[in-house]
């Protein structure tokens, strides 16, 4: 059952991948070196992505919000 | 869930070695060649940001002291630092220190200019202690490495402190490496082809959540 909450990258990502690093479950990727990208069905909603992200371009949303 | 640790994630292990190595012999401040060109070549051969992500040395360096030592106040990174006219102002101004090192370098090859031993900081202050290079080497071939070696200490000092104050990665908002690296990949990327909505894709997640595409990764 997906979570309740999504994590979703904003402009202005450096594409650092400190976020991949802190996600437990792979759901975020580095796209071509251009930006982080977040799968919508394995993300979690953790929010640990949005804590490590040093651009501070990761929120956490309730999953209805994006959809 | 513990991640499992691959040989690069200890490569941090490098920028200490590297600062220590320069301070008993200059000459091997030429060995960070490496860390300047490999992101570049990685990048323009279809890598994307795999050094940035993966292999940089100075961003693990700079996790384990911000995360793993809990040397980080962990906040947010003041707005003006992390607008793109200072990642690229940033990024104008280290070329072009960079270029000047590599002026200064040809005068010294050329004999117009004696050779200058020491470090600079922050391209201002000389750090107070005498440099060794005690193996026979033409003056230029110094020279570079006096200059380079002041790049790499600048930009260490810069990064730490940044990590200090802000998030532990928070030098890579602006580093000029990485900046150049995006710059490139955007460019082999081109347009991404799964932004359906017409827009720039900053993914925002709506394509996998209402598609549940997998994603194109490196």
């Amino acid at each position: 059952m997906p979570s309740k909450r999504v994590a979703r990258v904003g402009r202005g990502c450096v594409a650092c991948g400190s976020c991949v690093k802190v996600c437990p479950v792979g759901a975020i990727q580095v796209w071509k070196g251009v930006e982080a990208r977040v799968d919508g069905n394995r993300c979690v909603g953790c929010a640990r992505c949005a804590g490590e992200c040093p651009a501070g371009v990761i929120d956490v949303k309730a999953r209805e919000e994006l959809a | 869930m513990r991640q499992k640790r691959h040989w690069y994630d200890y490569l941090w292990i490098v920028t200490p070695i590297y600062l220590g190595l320069g301070m008993f012999n200059i000459l091997f401040a030429w060995l960070g060649m490496i860390s300047f060109s490999l992101p570049l070549l990685i990048s323009i051969f279809g890598g994307g940001k795999l050094y940035c992500n993966r292999f940089c040395d100075r961003g693990q360096f700079l996790s384990l002291l911000g995360s793993r030592l809990k040397l980080s106040r962990n906040r947010p990174l003041p707005r003006w630092m992390k607008h793109p006219a200072f990642r690229y102002g940033f990024l104008v101004f280290f070329l072009a220190m960079f270029a000047n090192m590599l002026y200064v370098t040809w005068l010294v090859w050329a004999g117009n200019r004696a050779l200058g031993t020491s470090i600079k900081l922050l391209w201002t202050f000389r750090v107070p202690w005498a440099w060794a290079y005690p193996v026979e080497v033409p003056p230029w071939v110094a020279q570079f490495a006096f200059g380079f070696y002041s790049l790499m200490l600048t930009s260490t000092l810069i990064g730490l402190v940044v990590m200090a104050l802000y998030k532990p990665r928070g030098w890579c908002v602006f580093c000029p490496m990485g900046t150049m690296t995006q710059l490139i990949s955007r460019l082999r990327a081109g347009r991404p082809a799964e932004a359906g909505c017409g827009g720039s894709c900053a993914s925002c997640t709506a394509c996998t959540l209402s598609r549940g595409t997998e994603q194109e990764g490196e």
